[in-house]
């Protein structure tokens, strides 16, 4: 699915990424944690190509293709889904119109004929259900005067909608309630293929109760230095990150 | 030379020829706009309302002028494709500055209202004409005075309301069919005398369009009185080439509890001048001015308002919203005058402008003058680039560059378009601003351009 190699990157002048190695597998969940600015949401922008970041060193492979040399949208229509860690806000577009333009732009780029009215509303409303979203929201402007738990569980609709083959979660489960936390997490769950791949970027091991990741790595420095099972959440819930510093040799 | 000179020589040399095909209730104010007009000359960029346009650049080519007025043979129904169609109005049209007469039915209008040519209704025209517009006060306003020769008459007698929206076309010809010799750029006059009286209704849609690749001057000047309780939408839209000049000079006197609608719509151009003067003259009365304009490659458009609060409890709106690509300018000077004892205002003027390119520029100058002490008012403006964290968010979702950025424009036009009360008008624009976004507008779809 994805296969991260020697990655550095910056933005300004400012090196955040220091060679970052990742391997995902097909149906593989993966969390990334780690301290404040340790460059957790770093990586997730670079994955999908927000144009503030350069990519200084290494290389990034998606399903085979050279994620680094493709645009966002391209990234996009292949199937990589980043839910935001603050979902934009866009006055005047609504919901639906948006949705149909990602969900039309990607079926051109697949070949495919627009997709009707007709079925794109049942699409809607079929997806909407899986994280229980008021049906309002969609005549609304995209994110536009959404409470935090409704952006959130909005990202998670659209993935729905997208259907993409690597999700990435970018701290979705902060700023949520525990019913609303449940609702994203089972959500997620009910998107998960053994084709699917997800990486789960988070501070706490509460969303990782419920969305089981088999790998944990702990980011720190712009450069993974841990990894280990769902037990490497546990331990850093009680113990925080001091003793990964240690280990590595760090006060 | 300065610009001036020709339009003097040309009304000295043809004052009998002008005068001849004119009528009276015209020509009895004409030699007055001369000597205003010879008296002011066109005003330089020194001049407060017309610091962001070169007037003198502007009327400096020598265009022919059709003061014989010679009919240029066009079918107007076959000549022009209107891109607001099925609107149920009642359709007219005026081919460059002349009522255009034919027999189509043009649907029921209520007794005793005119659409008509000023030529038919000397009594009206003797009335009202040139009493809001002062020639002593503009110039361009003298030089249409000077040598307009027809107009369009629009009157609604007390309590009539016509339903039907009114549609005027204004057609831009200067080739006949078939034409053996080269014909020169033209320059018209257009004139409009509208009377609304009390308790009366209307709804005015102008639009504009050129039907031929000429350069073309158009000057316009709309005289609108709108009487106690009555209620005029006046919405003006143009479509025309890059070839086209158009000036326009919007006068407009509301009496007690009287409501305007005024609408702008700049959809394609070359270079546009909009000036708007509207004076509450009766307490209780509102008005709504909204201007949208799409320009790129080297289109400008300068619009100028005025709106003068004479009397207490006057309630004015005011939202203009530019979209400028390329290298296209836009300028935008609004002014709310609250004269001394025009207590209990209400006034808010708002001017926002996107700018898509480095090269593309926008001037704005709001401007609030008040003189009583019991009135709310505001006004401000913003100059924007388009949201970057938004497009790459759309981009994210799948969305490619370009449709993101016709996506955001759109909702940022959107706003004043939604606010249209026309609402076969409004249904129209968002289909064509969605097209003008997508580059599929580039010409007036009338005219020989696009063919």
């Amino acid at each position: 699915m994805l296969e991260v190699k020697n990655l550095h990157a910056k933005i300004g002048d400012k090196e955040i990424l220091k060679g970052i190695d990742l391997v995902i597998n097909d149906g593989e969940t993966h969390a990334i944690m780690g301290p404040n600015g340790s460059g957790k949401s770093t990586l997730s922008a670079v994955l999908v190509g927000n144009p503030l970041y350069e990519v200084t060193e290494g290389e990034a492979f998606f399903n085979g293709k050279n994620l680094l040399e493709m645009k966002p949208e391209d990234r996009a229509h292949e199937g990589l889904f980043l839910s935001f860690q603050y979902p934009v806000e866009i006055p005047g577009v609504s919901m639906t119109n948006f949705m149909k333009a990602a969900i039309n732009e990607k079926r051109k780029y697949q070949g495919l004929e627009p997709v009707n009215a007709a079925e794109f509303l049942k699409l809607q409303r079929e997806k909407r259900k899986i994280v229980e979203l008021d049906s309002k929201l969609a005549n609304r402007s995209v994110n536009e005067g959404f409470s935090g738990g409704e952006k959130k569980r909005n990202e998670i609709f659209q993935m729905a909608m997208l259907e993409p083959k690597l999700s990435i979660l970018d701290e979705t489960d902060s700023g949520l309630d525990v019913d609303a936390m449940r609702i994203v997490a089972e959500g997620v769950n009910k998107l998960q293929t053994p084709e699917t791949s997800c990486i789960v970027i988070t501070h706490y091991d509460r969303l990782l109760e419920m969305i089981k990741p088999q790998f944990v790595h702990v980011l720190y420095k712009g450069r993974i230095v841990k990894t280990g099972g769902p037990e490497l959440a546990v331990q850093i819930q009680e113990h925080g990150y001091d003793w990964i510093k240690e280990e590595i040799g760090e006060e | 030379m300065k610009s001036e000179q020709q339009y003097i020589e040309l009304y000295q040399q043809a004052r009998e020829m002008i005068f001849s095909h004119a009528p009276e209730s015209m020509n009895v104010v004409r030699d007055q706009a001369f000597e205003d007009f010879k008296a002011q000359g066109f005003p330089s960029k020194k001049v407060e309302r017309y610091k962001y346009i070169d007037m003198q650049k502007l009327f400096e080519p020598d265009y022919g002028v059709n003061l014989n007025r010679l009919q240029i043979p066009v079918d107007p129904y076959e000549a022009f494709h209107c891109d607001v169609p099925n609107l149920s109005t009642s359709l007219y049209f005026v081919v460059n500055d002349m009522f255009y007469h034919d027999d189509k039915s043009k649907g029921h209008l209520p007794e005793g209202v005119i659409i008509g040519s000023m030529r038919d209704y000397p009594e009206l025209v003797s009335k009202y004409y040139t009493k809001l517009a002062k020639t002593g006060e503009d110039a361009v306003t003298a030089l249409n005075t000077m040598l307009a020769q027809d107009g369009l008459l629009v009157y609604v007698p007390k309590k009539v309301q016509v339903d039907r929206a009114i549609q005027v076309i204004n057609i831009l010809k200067a080739t006949p069919k078939n034409a053996q010799r080269v014909v020169p750029d033209l320059m018209v006059n257009r004139r409009v005398l509208i009377v609304v009286e009390q308790g009366a209704e209307i709804k005015m849609l102008f639009c504009d369009h050129a039907a031929d690749d000429r350069n073309f001057l158009a000057t316009q000047v709309i005289e609108a009185y709108v009487g106690e309780n009555a209620s005029l939408d006046l919405y003006c839209m143009e479509e025309t080439h890059h070839k086209n000049v158009r000036v326009s000079n919007v006068y407009i006197d509301q009496q007690a509890n009287s409501r305007v609608n005024h609408n702008v719509i700049t959809l394609h151009n070359g270079i546009t001048r909009n000036k708007l003067d509207l004076t509450f003259s009766g307490e209780g009365a509102e008005c709504q001015c909204y201007g949208c304009v799409i320009a790129d490659k080297q289109q400008h458009v300068d619009n100028n308002t005025l709106i003068v609060h004479k009397v207490p409890h006057c309630n004015s709106q005011e939202l203009y919203k530019y979209v400028l690509d390329e290298k296209a300018t836009g300028a935008f000077a609004g002014r709310v005058l609250v004269e001394h004892g025009a207590q209990k205002t209400t006034s808010q003027m708002t001017n926002q402008n996107l700018t898509a390119t480095k090269e593309a520029r926008m001037y704005t100058q709001p401007m609030l003058e008040i003189y009583a002490d019991d009135v709310k008012c505001a006004h401000g403006s913003t100059v924007g680039q388009l949201n970057d964290a938004a497009l790459f968010y759309m981009r994210q979702r799948g969305i490619s560059l370009k449709e993101a950025k016709v996506l955001l424009q759109n909702a940022f036009i959107n706003e004043v378009i939604d606010k249209m009360q026309l609402e076969p008008l409004r249904d129209r624009l968002h289909y064509l601003v969605e097209k003008r976004f997508r580059g599929e507008l580039n010409k007036c779809s009338g005219c020989k351009l696009c063919k």
